[in-house]
């Protein structure tokens, strides 16, 4: 129903998915301090964008399509943002303890 | 984009698979679209509080989840990372297959996609097993012991706080593996309906939403592999 991605796309997606696989293996092997951790979560998100938008071919979805997409991420973020907002907050009474 | 909606609608009446509430072939595969999409939004939220609750611990315990991390094999990780990246090309090669109606290459791809997915179970079941006769497995008795790691002097003080780890790892790993398994079945499925001469360029919904599966599968693996795998590997002795 859609405009069909050629080969050629599908093939350096996935070469560009393999790359960064094993770039994260191994910058996971230089110690970076803090930022060991920010790297690697960016290449998961990056790696995860690729793969919505080529393999799932979420680009030439319905705009309703695209919205949902979006939306899940959104209450995702609500989910894991209240999420951590309580147990960051917890120790902020007096005594440590909420209850 | 125009071309092939026209083309739809004037074969549109022919197709025994168009249902009768749909008005034509192309609005019936875009709300099994949205559908299949609102169904991995749930299984976002599934995945994701595990996400959450892995991120509180590893915040409460960051000295202990690294220390924890040795004791997995990122080389295992990381093959299964490429497997499950080569098994998303085959199953996007099966879905373009089916779009341009070449029936043996969709069977063909569909075939390996299955024997990357299987490639995937067998590697983690050798995992698995590593873990038990390591004595890695949190819960039993005898298998708390997480300090024969010399990069980590302290780490004979963390074995509750280690079992944590060990306790996300095979609950997220494990419950990655069972949507595996499932997507296994999902591909025997659309294979033996391909060999049925089900699908044909206007018609393959069914490969299109099990790929949006299998694709999201690979998602989590993708977050899986350097949050469970990779922490504190810089001081892995290499």
């Amino acid at each position: 129903m859609h405009s069909v991605p050629s080969v050629r796309t599908y093939v350096i997606v996935w070469a560009t998915l393999t790359f960064f696989t094993f770039a994260t293996y191994y910058i996971a092997q230089i110690d970076l301090g803090q930022w060991n951790i920010v790297i690697a979560l960016l290449i998961a998100f990056f790696k995860m964008s690729l793969v919505i938008f080529f393999f799932m071919n979420l680009k030439a979805e319905s705009p309703l399509t695209k919205l949902f997409a979006a939306g899940g991420f959104f209450w995702m973020i609500l989910l894991l943002g209240q999420f951590f907002v309580d147990y960051i907050s917890r120790d902020w009474m007096p005594g440590g303890k909420m209850w | 984009m125009t071309e092939p909606h026209s083309a739809v609608a004037e074969h549109a009446e022919h197709s025994p698979y168009l249902r009768h509430h749909f008005d034509n072939m192309e609005q019936q595969f875009d709300s099994a679209t949205l559908g299949m999409w609102v169904f991995l939004l749930t299984e976002i939220m599934f995945f994701g509080g595990m996400f959450g609750a892995y991120t509180v611990y590893r915040s409460m315990y960051p000295e202990a989840f690294a220390s924890t991390s040795m004791h997995m094999n990122p080389a295992f990780g990381a093959a299964n990372t490429a497997v499950l990246i080569v098994s998303s090309l085959t199953m996007a090669l099966a879905v373009r297959s089916a779009r341009l109606g070449k029936q043996q290459a969709l069977q063909m791809f569909l075939i390996l996609t299955m024997i990357f997915g299987i490639a995937f179970l067998v590697i983690k079941g050798f995992e698995y097993h590593e873990h038990w006769v390591d004595m890695k497995v949190p819960l039993f008795s005898g298998h708390w012991d997480y300090s024969n790691t010399p990069e980590f002097p302290h780490q004979a003080q963390y074995s509750h706080q280690a079992q944590i780890l060990f306790c996300f790892y095979f609950f997220m790993t494990g419950f990655h593996a069972l949507h595996m398994l499932v997507g296994v079945g999902l591909m025997t499925t659309i294979l033996m309906m391909a060999r049925r001469g089900i699908f044909s360029t206007n018609y393959f919904t069914p490969v299109e939403i099990s790929g949006l599966y299998w694709h999201f599968v690979d998602i989590v693996w993708i977050f899986l592999f350097p949050l469970l795998y990779l922490i504190g590997n810089a001081r892995k002795l290499i």
